[in-house]
């Protein structure tokens, strides 16, 4: 999948309003999906023979939060999650990057995490790179088979890789600080 | 008195009950930081669950407070074994963020000194995967040639597990004088031995029986579990990112002259002349994968030969690394090399203005090969096992985030 302008005309007929937007100015241009068309977008793109992502490098969770104020004010984006899908071809030999957007807390209440379709249907890899995702920043995938934590123990409170996560001062009698 | 020709007391006596059964560590490199877990019907393994995460050091979140110079001292401890792969790796994700040009000597330096370390790390996974099958003496072979790689990349930056050699704007510093010197006849020397471990592994009928037809992964499967390196490859799908990646990377070895080691048309290059396939290999079972690192092994010879050659003719000097604190353009970056486990990728998102990326992230090969296991192991039996996970080669550091 080479990501530019024709692909982007080419899935915004198909998709319509589930193609968000698309970013071909960044180094690693991409396309931005809602999060309900992900899954139709990724068998369409895996499927497609001028895309054929048979590959799913990564799947991975960066999160938009300032946590100092001073500098949240003159943040230019508010704050929110982004579900990054690094996808190949391994017949064509490119790469492309899809990308959701999420809130940070479904309906901004904070613990309920936002969720986002599962993919493993379409990769099996994607199994354990969206429980890691899970894990470690918080997202839910919807449809996923067995969504537990992978990297931190079962009982573990909280997402490590979220900006505002805070470090606990204990665990099971372990001093954290 | 037997009662052995009674045939219903003998179904009685071999009946088993299901197990749990905790296995490992049983490969060096993991060490008390993967734990698997098997249910077992007398020898026969239904399920294999592997649980990860003993290791746990936040590499990613280290990362994030980190500005990228400080950070390649931690991709070293990712995977241990190709320390200098990972500097590379994320040393190249950079530059792409910055955009950021390279002088000619440098990228033959990188060559060299990533392709010296792919030797070493093929040789640990060499060895120790006779080791997980219970033979000892191909794991000294390997040792004692890989102690004389280890003494050569002592010589180039002072380190000889974690060498933080290659940074992002280049390397720390030029090759020594008289070392290229070293490096040939090192490779004068190795050169000759190889034949020696395909005597004692790979044309050893025990070895064969044991790795022959077991760990099976067709390549569909392959690709769609995000497998990478020799283990994609040893299912005959000829994919290899020095070849196929990101431009950046395949920059490096423009002009070096390299095949892809994976089965074409039913047989390895025919330039090799090393031992043919056993009748009783099956493509994409584990003495596949162990044959791609030995042949693997020729061709980064060749590859530095080469790079000795140009890195005499090249011009410039050894780069510039990025100061500490440089800023980082808005925008982000992803970049995957081939490292000797297989993919390593590195992401890097900056919202500009900061030295501090926003989010650092590694995907790693063995993650993916790792995820594999369990549909490798189900139905083999526990013999299997350590032949089926030392095929895959793994790193734990490399698992960790």
């Amino acid at each position: 999948m080479v990501i530019d302008e024709s692909l982007v005309q080419r899935l915004k007929q198909q998709f319509g309003e589930k193609i968000v937007g698309a970013n071909l100015e960044n180094v690693d241009p991409w396309i931005e999906v809602a999060p309900g068309g992900l899954v139709e977008v990724c068998r369409f793109l895996r499927d497609e023979p001028a895309t054929r992502c048979d590959y799913l490098n990564s799947i991975c969770v960066v999160d938009y939060c300032e946590v100092d104020p001073k500098k949240a004010a003159k943040a230019k984006w508010e704050p929110h999650l982004e579900v990054v899908y690094h996808l190949s071809s391994i017949r064509l030999k490119t790469s492309g990057v899809l990308k959701v957007k999420l809130p940070r807390w479904q309906d901004n209440v904070e613990g309920q995490l936002p969720e986002v379709p599962s993919v493993c249907e379409i990769w099996p890899t994607a199994n354990w790179h969206e429980r890691e995702a899970y894990d470690l920043s918080g997202v839910n995938f919807g449809g996923h088979p067995d969504l537990r934590r992978i990297l931190c123990p079962e009982d573990w409170v909280g997402f490590p890789l979220r900006k505002d996560y805070e470090m606990p001062l204990e665990y099971h009698g372990i001093r954290g600080r | 008195m037997s009662n052995a020709n009674q045939s219903e007391v003998i179904e009685l006596d071999v009946r088993t009950d299901e197990m749990l059964v905790n296995m490992g560590p049983q490969h060096p490199s993991t060490h008390g930081v993967l734990r698997l877990v098997l249910r077992t019907d007398g020898e026969v393994v239904s399920e294999a669950v592997p649980h990860i995460g003993y290791l746990h050091r936040c590499a990613e979140k280290i990362g994030e407070n980190l500005t990228p110079r400080q950070f390649v001292p931690y991709t070293d401890r990712m995977d241990y074994l190709a320390g200098m792969n990972m500097n590379l790796g994320w040393s190249l994700a950079v530059e792409k963020l910055l955009n950021y040009d390279l002088p000619d000597k440098v990228r033959h330096t990188r060559v060299i000194i990533a392709e010296l370390n792919r030797i070493a790390s093929h040789l640990v996974g060499m060895g120790t995967y006779g080791l997980d099958l219970g033979t000892f003496s191909p794991f000294l072979y390997a040792f004692r040639e890989r102690e004389k790689i280890l003494d050569l990349l002592e010589y180039v930056c002072g380190a000889r597990l974690t060498y933080s050699y290659i940074t992002p704007g280049g390397v720390t510093a030029d090759l020594p004088s008289g070392w290229l010197e070293k490096c040939s006849a090192f490779l004068d020397q190795f050169e000759p031995q190889i034949p020696g471990y395909h005597t004692l592994l790979t044309t050893n009928a025990i070895f064969i029986k044991r790795t022959t037809g077991i760990g099976l992964l067709p390549a569909e499967m392959a690709i769609g579990y995000g497998c990478s390196g020799p283990v994609l490859r040893g299912s005959g799908v000829d994919y290899d990112l020095r070849r196929d990646g990101d431009a950046r990377y395949t920059a490096l070895y423009q002009g070096y002259d390299f095949e892809v080691i994976v089965q074409k048309d039913g047989s390895y290059p025919k330039d090799q002349v090393y031992p043919a396939v056993p009748d009783e290999a099956v493509l994409g079972d584990c003495w596949h994968r162990f044959y791609v690192r030995m042949l693997e092994v020729i061709q980064a010879i060749k590859l530095i030969r080469q790079g000795i050659g140009f890195y005499q003719q090249a011009t410039g000097d050894w780069g510039t690394p990025i100061k500490l604190n440089t800023k980082l353009p808005p925008g982000e970056a992803y970049l995957e090399t081939e490292c000797p486990r297989g993919q390593m990728g590195f992401y890097v998102v900056s919202d500009g203005g900061e030295s501090i990326p926003r989010r650092a992230r590694a995907r790693s090969s063995c993650f993916s090969n790792l995820s594999i296991v369990e549909e490798l192991c189900r139905g083999c039996l526990i013999a299997d096992i350590p032949a089926i996970v030392g095929s895959l080669d793994i790193v734990m550091g490399e698992i960790d985030r």
